[in-house]
Formats: C-alpha cells, structure tokens, sequence
C-alpha cells in the first residue's frame, strides 16, 4: 500500500505492527517453551515461562495504547481502521495464548517422574499442532495474506479431532486405574489448553480475513470439540 | 473510462434508510461540463435519493461543486461554461428551455461557504424569499413563514428578540444557519450545500451537522465538504469524485469501512490528495 501525505502516521502504524510481530515471536517462544517443560518435566524452564507471561502482558497493553493514541489522532477509516482494529483484537486473542502456555507451564509441577510416556504422546502432538498454527498465523498476518489465514482456520480441525480422540483415551486409563486421575485431568486440561490456543489462532485468522476484504467471514467453522456431550460409559463408540 | 462503482448493498432492504422512501429525486444522466476548452465533469451519472444527506467528497478541482452547481443551474451564471446530457428533479429536465430558472432555484436550494446574508435585517433576509415568490398572503403569514424557517434552522431562540437588527451582525455559525433559514423559507425540497462549515468553528460546526440531520428528514440534502470527518457523521451516501469523473458511490458506512475503489482508499486515507 503506498504511503501516506503525513508520514508520521506511517510511523505510527508501522510501530504497531512491529509491536504485533514482537508480541507474536514472544507468545511463539512461550508456547514452545511451555510444551517443552510439559513434555520434559522441566520445571525450570516451566517456571521462566509463567514470569514471562507479565512481558506478554505488558506488550498487550502498550498494543492498545499505542492503537487508541492513533485513533485519536488520525481518525483512520478504511483499510487504517481495520488495520488498527484488528491490531487490537489480535494482541488481545496473543495474551490469551499467552495465558494458556503460562497455564500449561503450572502443569508441568504436576507431572511426576513415573507418568508413562505413552501418556504425554497425544498431548505433545497436540502441542505441535497448535505451535505450527500459531506460527502460521503470525506469518499470515505479517503478510496480510487471506488465503494462508484461512489455511490455518481450516487446519484447526485436526486440532479439534486430535483433543477428542485423546479425550476419549485419558478417559480410559482414569477408569482403568482410579490411581491415574489426577494426572490425567493435569494432561486432560493441557490438551484442552492446546484445543483453545487453535481456537485463538483462527479468531486471528478470521480478523486477518476482516483486515483483507473489508468483510467479515460469512461461513460458520465446524465445531468439532464434542467431548462436552461424551459421558464415561461410551468410550470406544465411534458412531456420534 | 472507468465506470464508477456503485455499491449494490445500497439496494438491499436491509440497509439504506436513505431509499425508504423509494425513489430518486435528482437524476443525472452522461452529464459533461465544460468551461471553455477545459472539461470539468465527464459522463457523470448518478441517482440521488430524497430524504437523505449525500455527500461529495474528492481533492480539489475534481468536479464536486461543479456538479452540485448543476443542480440548481448556477453554472449558468459562468459564460464559457457549458452543460450537457440529462440532470432531472423530480423526473423533469431542468435544463429544458422551458423551465423557469427562479422557480427552480427555490425548489433547490442553495447554501454557500462563507455566509451571505444579504445586508438586511434578520427579518428581511428569511422573508425575501417567499416575498418575491409570492408565498405568503400577508403580514401574518409572512410572520409565520419566518419563525417557522428560523425555528427549523435552529436559530429561533437567539434571533426572535433581535429581528430587525441586521444579519451581518451574528456570528459565523449564526448567519449560515440565517442562510439555511433563508433557503428553507421558499420550500425547497433539494437544499445544496457547498462546504456550508469550512469557515466555522467546531462548536458551530457541530450545530450545523445537528441541523443538516433534521433537515434530512424532510429534504433531499446534497452536501459538499472536504472534510472526511464531516461527509462520515453527517451522509448517508458518499460519491467520490476524481479529475471530473465519479469514482465511486454507496452507502457511508460503507465507504469509510471498506471502500471498494483503491483511488477512494488512497483519498479517504490521506494517501493522495
């Protein structure tokens, strides 16, 4: 897009998406970081994840300050407004990632030395998954790219497909073996983590699509986390 | 030539209360104006609903008070200038031989940039108008022609003591709303308005926008500013207009959302002027 008359609102709108991008790496290394301390039991590094969390948090606000100064300044309309809008709404859905590794991180004091490692595998896969959506989403939104946005927002199905299967799994060995419950509700929730930064990632996918068209996305997703119907007794039945 | 865009979200039910009301008041067919050799306006074509504030938006030199002096034939004031293709009001041509001029131009009226009371009393500057035009069956109704004119332009309250003390002597904002007055008192049903606040302040500003928003309940307001800011708060409809042509035109929201012309972009973002 060509410059503006007054280039100071250039400046202006070229820190908020330095500011973005500088959120986005930071809330990518978070994730990364959280997934990794779940998956080792690292709680060093868990616990470095849960203090960075307040750096998310601060760039979050200094997002929004930045964007409501240049409001109130330019006045922007078109493209500069959805430009601003959505900087706001995409900062505010990186804090919630943001939260969500810190959570993750907690988990990790939970986690003892015995927890059979057939257990973490569905939940690091799911970690994985989120990672590339995040980053995924980030590189769509750097470019403004549309069709990468919604790439991301189709792929968060798979996501939602996985939290489900390892649902229904955790499911068993709790029955199985009462002993493993609250492991298994520590992993349970870590997963559900996961299955939300997906969700974030396609909010951010969805604004992206605002910012390129000037419209929202008309199409519902699918939602496929149906694990909030599943009851105990039907663990194995894939006919729903 | 690019055709302008024309949004077709306008037509939807959903949208515009600005085609409530149905049907179009001023028409604008293939309209060229030239002055001299040099083309001012080329192939306009525009329809421009009643009971609705439009807006025309544009740098400089693009076209935007040429075609709203169209509107009420005051570009026949210019003698190089020329105007061709079809402008209708209320589906008859304005520009046909027949019509009378004066008539029209109480039918459509005007408001400018600075204000111009004429050097008049108060009283004399709103009651000229229906005077001349043969409105008012005497002292009485004179009387009630002008508080009425006054009382919609919103300058009722300030003016009522002073009457017959002269116009000149308000303030800025005061005697352009004495303008609005002035053009409201011959019962037009088209009221013009070219950059009627560039010369306000922002207080007198505001009250002229409140006023501009009444008033569009009850005519077909045509306004040219170039300030984005005024065209976003006060229109329902927005044309943009560039080197003569009309870029593009639909609904405001619209417009300054998510305008689907990049030369309307670039313009209402302060990309090119």
């Amino acid at each position: 897009m060509s410059e503006h008359i007054v280039k100071s609102y250039d400046e202006d709108l070229s820190q908020l998406r330095t500011m973005l991008a500088q959120m986005g790496g930071l809330v990518e290394q978070q994730l990364d970081d959280a997934i990794y301390a779940l998956t080792r039991r690292d709680t060093a590094l868990a616990d470095r994840v849960i203090q960075n969390d307040e750096r998310v948090d601060v760039l979050e606000r200094e997002i929004e300050e930045k964007a409501i100064l240049t409001i109130a300044r330019r006045q922007p309309v078109a493209r500069d407004l959805r430009e601003i809008m959505v900087a706001i709404r995409v900062s505010s859905d990186l804090e919630r990632i943001g939260d969500l590794a810190k959570n993750t991180a907690k988990r990790t004091h939970a986690m003892s030395d015995q927890l059979p490692r057939k257990l973490l595998v569905g939940v690091t896969r799911m970690g994985r998954l989120a990672q590339v959506e995040v980053k995924n989403i980030l590189d769509a939104y750097s470019r403004s790219d549309a069709d990468l946005a919604m790439e991301v927002w189709r792929a968060d199905e798979d996501l939602d497909a996985l939290y489900n299967s390892i649902f229904r799994e955790l499911l068993t060995y709790m029955m199985e073996d009462p002993r493993n419950i609250s492991l298994c509700t520590h992993l349970l929730f870590g997963a559900k983590n996961m299955e939300r930064v997906g969700d974030h990632a396609t909010n951010i996918a969805e604004n992206i699509y605002y910012l390129v068209h000037g419209k929202p996305l008309s199409e519902g997703r699918p939602k496929k986390d149906v694990t909030s119907g599943m009851r105990g007794d039907i663990e194995g039945s894939d006919d729903r | 030539m690019n055709a302008p865009v024309h949004h077709q979200t306008l037509i939807t039910p959903a949208h515009p209360k600005a085609l409530a009301s149905g049907q179009f008041k001023v028409t604008a067919r293939d309209v060229d104006v030239y002055y001299g050799e040099k083309q001012a306006i080329k192939k306009l074509s525009i329809d421009i609903p009643d009971r609705a504030v439009s807006a025309f938006i544009g740098p400089s030199g693009c076209g935007k008070s040429t075609f709203l002096r169209c509107i009420n034939r005051m570009n026949d004031t210019i003698p190089t200038c020329k105007v061709t293709g079809l402008i209708d009001v209320d589906k008859r041509d304005i520009y046909d031989p027949n019509i009378d001029v004066v008539q029209l131009r109480a039918k459509v009226g005007m408001v400018f940039q600075k204000p111009n009371p004429f050097p008049k009393s108060i009283f004399e500057n709103v009651a000229y108008g229906p005077r001349i035009h043969g409105l008012a069956a005497g002292k009485t109704e004179l009387d009630e022609i002008v508080e009425k004119s006054l009382r919609k332009a919103g300058l009722w309250e300030e003016a009522k003591d002073r009457l017959a003390q002269p116009g000149t002597g308000l303030s800025g904002g005061q005697q352009q709303r004495l303008c609005i007055a002035r053009a409201i008192a011959v019962n037009p049903e088209v009221i013009l308005m070219d950059e009627p606040c560039s010369a306000l302040d922002p207080i007198a500003t505001a009250k002229i926008e409140e006023l501009i928003d009444e008033l569009r309940q009850n005519y077909c307001i045509v306004i040219v500013t170039h300030s984005m800011q005024q065209a976003a708060r006060v229109s329902q409809l927005t044309a943009f207009f560039h080197l003569g042509t009309l870029v593009e035109y639909g609904d405001t929201n619209e417009m300054f959302t998510a305008p689907q012309e990049k030369r309307t972009q670039d313009y209402i973002t302060g990309r090119f002027g």
